[in-house]
């Protein structure tokens, strides 16, 4: 700039730019240091149960192991997901299987993974940590995948025609047609599934750190063991500790990671017109100024893209070439082994159910019916508060832009960090757990609701409400006209989310180790909880059996109908 | 006679049914295209035309024949062909230049190869400074440009134009046909044939130099012709209303064969229009015109306005409508008898005039009396209705019968045509939540003991 007069402007924004650099810089040291210590630690002896120490020193180191386990399980659930779903979208042989199979996984809770991950990784590397780790990233992994792989899969059978086609006309090759196609079209929908996949890490991770398997104790360094250790030994500074770094985690990871994710992906809008309401962070503004990055695209990321480029140009994954005999025995003998391992398991796993008595059988479909009238519960209690509240927020904008920042930063609080400090009032009320474990799955799942109302009601067009106050609507009139109806498929939408989380939600809220004993109602989660620590798999498995199908039912029978109804009869046309 | 660039022969384009009917999207036909030549491609809505382009281009399979590229099967999409698209198809995550270098990737070309061709490419169509915006910070006639852009950047032989302007504004779209004619006169362009889809009678006589008019249900070309008007053509010249009158009367008079009109020293190949054969096996089912009662009753009170007969070249212009918003109305006219369809003119019937007279209860009642003795659809969703004890029957009986003659998508729009229609004429309701038709309360007249004709 030669102008004299502008050059000061100019400064603190090349001082950011260095600065930028400077901790980008610093970053990279530390994730190799990071690395050397996370590669010496797994490939350490194992040891099952490390003492975890209550001092607040020791929980930077904690939070770090917690943070570790965190990204690789959500690498491994990214891949997997972009995987699974690229190849239910394009083999309509295998599609609706997997469909299925997504269905169920996503219906099954976390615990229930929990010995068969375990014990399988443990004898896999029996001789270093990385056995024990790996089970517990694994444990985090079966959380959050698998809303992921089906937003990819959704958003494959999504694509435009004409790009399609595009792509094809102008023979794009498999790689070529997979980054500049595919993976941009599912990024708005990866992202945003991860941010509620990750959550959902954060909210299990401390029975996925620390659990009891029959006789074996496991007990990883993280934040999840300090948490719960905290709460055993009842050490209320501790606790307290625990539930800020807990928190401070997640903020900093929200702002640092998903802001900046979710407004770089505004560019992935399948949209033709620029709209307005554009996403924006800070972060991300340094970042894309920042001239090491800069640097490192052209000098590193370009160059190899080119190489990926035209290494896989000149063969267009048109080509339909026809499977060689081979290929299709390979894929035939595939599918039998798979065949086969499935029946082994089933037979193996009506072999465990048989040592099941009726009393037994009788007790868990009981302790299903008080979980469900739980998760109706909580469902209810939620829709009762963020109804108006969202309505109230989403008709003004000037509340929205107080209220809306505080519920996300609200939202991204596991509430299983909150459970010990909760329990602690409670019991000094005199409640049990009973109607605890109701307040529980309320507060991890009433913002999905909460959230879609807010979406819902700023997408009523404002003439609705302009008929509704020339016309003298009364208050109920309105709801039930104008409101309620507009708000509907966002609502359904909320509920689904809500309810899911919910019953998952159940195996942490109703049963709990607090000040050295056990505090537990009758349920279903907890009996899943119970028999994961006592070892009992027979009830395990019927146990997430019933939990499964009741999932799966309450979705078909009554989500998918709602929905539909949503799609049909309330959707906005313009 | 130079051999062809890319030759359709026998194709056709159907899909089964799981009974012994097939839906014949497109008839067989023959077609090529030659070196040097502007093709354009015109039909009403449902002939197939972007069928045919799909197929030519190889991007999808014709149900039987063949397509032949420089005399070569072809299988999969052509080695050098170009698609311009109706929705231009940019990649909305990727820059213009980024868009545009993407067929160049897909082929290995160097980066720096790359750029400097598709900087002289946009430089053509005018779009230097463009180069690093995002598609949806540009106008629709700038991502047209971009569209343009990446199909002439593979340098291809023959471009393929989807219906390239129809979502662009009446100016832009001018704009742009001029300046497409412009690189291909001056030869700016390595292309040497250009294929243009299109529904716009006046832009295929604009910019054709030989026009292909297809006929609907089932697709099949019914004229083809050359055009040696000089260019830059002029509107308002006889000859090129003379052309564009004839195609109207081709499209308007769906049942007779065209002779060639005068359109000066006619030479060229004109292929004998509809020569190819039908696979007819059955009675064609008459198709609803997809037209809005609305529509019909106003088309009418303005054909009563010009003493009851005008051009319908000229009420299309008068309108500014396109062929495939205005002759669905006009053949919805016809059908229940209001007007009658004489070389490419409208003429408003006795029927028609009393219809603009009288007043909103009796409309309905004439639209009914005609609908009821014209319209087989209406008269046989009544009497399937009649028959039944508590007068419905569900959307699935009807759809059945239907998908018999056509695609699902036809299907879907015949049933929506046929509720708007019957609703309108009170001949029975339709509730959209239940998917049911049903009669309404008190039916005027006695139910007819007519057999519903329909089996399952």
């Amino acid at each position: 700039m030669t102008v004299p007069g502008l050059s000061r402007s100019l400064i603190p924004d090349r001082t950011w730019n260095f600065f930028m650099d400077a901790i980008i810089f610093a970053g990279l040291f530390a994730l190799v240091y990071a690395i050397v210590a996370v590669a010496r630690y797994w490939f350490s002896a194992p040891v099952a149960a490390v003492e975890i120490s209550l001092s607040p020193t020791a929980i930077p180191r904690y939070a770090f192991y917690s943070l570790v386990r965190m990204i690789v399980a959500y690498l491994l659930s990214l891949v997997f997901a972009i995987a699974y779903g690229y190849i239910a979208a394009y083999n309509a042989r295998v599609e609706a299987g997997m469909l299925a199979v997504l269905d169920i996984l996503q219906s099954i809770p976390v615990l229930s993974f929990l010995p068969g991950v375990m014990l399988a990784m443990v004898s896999l590397f029996p001789s270093r940590q990385l056995g024990v780790e790996f089970g517990s990233i694994l444990l985090i992994f079966t959380g959050q995948v698998w809303n992921m792989a089906f937003s990819f899969y959704a958003s494959l059978k999504a694509l435009p025609r004409e790009l399609v086609e595009a792509s094809r006309v102008y023979r794009f090759g498999a790689m070529q047609r997979f980054l500049q196609l595919e993976l941009p079209q599912g990024t708005i929908g990866l992202v945003w599934n991860s941010m509620v996949s990750v959550a959902g890490g954060w909210f299990f991770l401390m029975a996925c750190e620390m659990f009891v398997l029959g006789k074996r104790d496991f007990r990883l360094p993280g934040l999840g063991s300090y948490l719960q250790s905290a709460a055993s030994a009842g050490d209320t500074a501790a606790i307290i500790w625990g539930v800020a770094a807990m928190i401070g985690v997640v903020v900093l990871i929200d702002q640092l990671v998903w802001r900046p994710a979710i407004a770089w992906s505004d560019k992935f809008k399948q949209e033709q017109v620029e709209s307005s309401a554009a996403h924006s962070s800070a972060v991300l503004n340094l970042l894309r100024k920042s001239p090491l990055l800069t640097r490192l695209r052209a000098g590193v990321t370009s160059p190899l893209m080119e190489r990926i480029y035209s290494s896989a140009a000149h063969r267009p994954a048109e080509e339909k070439s026809q499977a060689s005999p081979w290929q299709r025995a390979f894929v035939a003998l595939a599918g039998i082994i798979a065949l086969l391992a499935i029946l082994y398991g089933v037979y193996q796993g009506l072999q465990l159910l048989k040592g099941i008595t009726t009393a037994e059988f009788v007790t868990t479909l009981e302790s299903a019916g008080a979980t469900w009238l739980r998760v109706i519960a909580a469902l209810a209690i939620a829709s009762a508060w963020t109804i108006p509240a969202g309505v109230a927020i989403g008709f003004s904008p000037r509340l929205a832009r107080i209220a809306q920042p505080l519920a996300q930063i609200a939202a991204s609080v596991p509430a299983t960090a909150l459970f010990p400090v909760l329990l602690l009032g409670l019991i000094s009320l005199g409640g049990g757990l009973n109607t605890g474990s109701i307040l529980l799955m309320l507060l991890g799942t009433q913002w999905y609701i909460l959230f879609n109302v807010i979406a819902g009601a700023i997408a009523i067009p404002s003439e609705f409400r302009e008929v509704a106050d020339i016309f003298r609507f009364g208050r109920i009139d309105r709801w039930r006209t104008v409101i309620l109806p507009a708000i509907f498929p966002y609502l359904v939408t909320g509920l689904v989310t809500a309810s899911g989380g919910a019953w998952n939600a159940s195996i942490v809220a109703e049963y709990f180790h607090f000040k050295g004993q056990v505090l537990s109602t009758f349920g279903l989660g907890a009996e899943i909880s119970s028999a994961t620590d006592s070892g009992n798999f027979a009830l395990l498995l019927l146990s997430t059996i019933v939990m499964a199908t009741l999932v799966v039912s309450v979705n078909r029978l009554v989500w998918r109908p709602l929905y539909r109804r949503a799609e049909t009869r309330y959707r906005m046309e313009a | 006679m130079p051999d062809p660039l890319i030759e359709a022969r026998q194709v056709e384009k159907f899909y089964d049914q799981p009974s012994d009917n097939r839906i014949q999207v497109i008839a067989p036909l023959d077609l090529a295209i030659y070196s040097g030549e502007i093709l354009t491609l015109l039909g009403p809505s449902g002939s197939g035309k972007s069928t045919l382009l799909r197929i030519l281009t190889g991007l999808s399979p014709a149900s039987s024949g063949q397509v032949l590229w420089h005399g070569s099967p072809v299988n999969g999409p052509c080695e050098n062909v170009s698609i311009v698209f109706q929705s231009f198809a940019l990649f909305p995550w990727l820059t213009v230049i980024e868009n545009v270098e993407a067929p160049l990737k897909a082929r290995g070309i160097s980066p720096g190869g790359r750029f400097a061709r598709s900087l002289r490419v946009l430089d053509a169509v005018g779009l230097d400074g463009f180069e690093n915006a995002y598609p949806k910070e540009l106008s629709g006639g700038m991502k047209q440009r971009v569209g343009f852009a990446r199909a002439l950047v593979v340098e291809p032989e023959v471009l393929f134009m989807d219906e390239p302007f129809s979502s662009l504004d009446v100016l832009t779209a001018e704009n742009l046909r001029s300046e497409l004619l412009e690189l291909w006169e001056d030869k700016k362009m390595p292309t040497r044939a250009v294929f243009i889809v299109t529904h716009n009678i006046e832009e295929a006589v604009l910019l054709g130099d030989r026009i292909v008019v297809l006929g609907k249900n089932p697709g099949r070309i019914r004229t083809d012709f050359r055009v040696d008007l000089p260019r830059p053509r002029d509107r308002k010249h006889p000859r090129f209303t003379r052309i564009v009158d004839y195609i109207y009367q081709v499209l308007t008079q769906p049942d007779t064969d065209h002779v060639l009109p005068a359109t000066g020293p006619a030479s060229g190949s004109p292929q004998p229009a509809s020569g190819s054969p039908q696979s007819d096996r059955r009675p064609k089912y008459p198709m609803l015109p997809h037209a809005r009662t609305g529509g019909i009753a106003g088309f009418l009170e303005i054909l009563a306005d010009h003493n009851g007969r005008e051009d319908v070249y000229r009420l299309a212009d008068l309108l500014s409508f396109e062929i495939d918003d205005l002759l669905p109305i006009v053949e919805g006219a016809a059908l229940l008898g209001f007007v009658k369809l004489t070389e490419g003119d409208a003429e408003i019937t006795p029927a028609g005039l009393e219809f603009t007279h009288a007043d909103i209860l009796r409309q309905k009642e004439l639209f009914r009396n005609a609908a009821l003795e014209h319209v087989a659809l209406l008269k046989q969703i009544k009497s399937a209705l009649e028959s039944k004890s508590d007068h419905t029957l569900s959307d699935e009986f009807f759809h059945d019968i239907l998908d018999e003659h056509f695609s699902e998508e036809e299907t879907v729009r015949q049933l929506e045509t046929a509720i708007n229609w019957g609703r309108y004429a009170e001949l029975f309701d339709h509730d959209s939540e239940r998917k049911r038709f049903f009669l309404p309360e008190e039916t005027p007249g006695d139910p007819p003991n007519v057999e519903v004709g329909t089996e399952t």
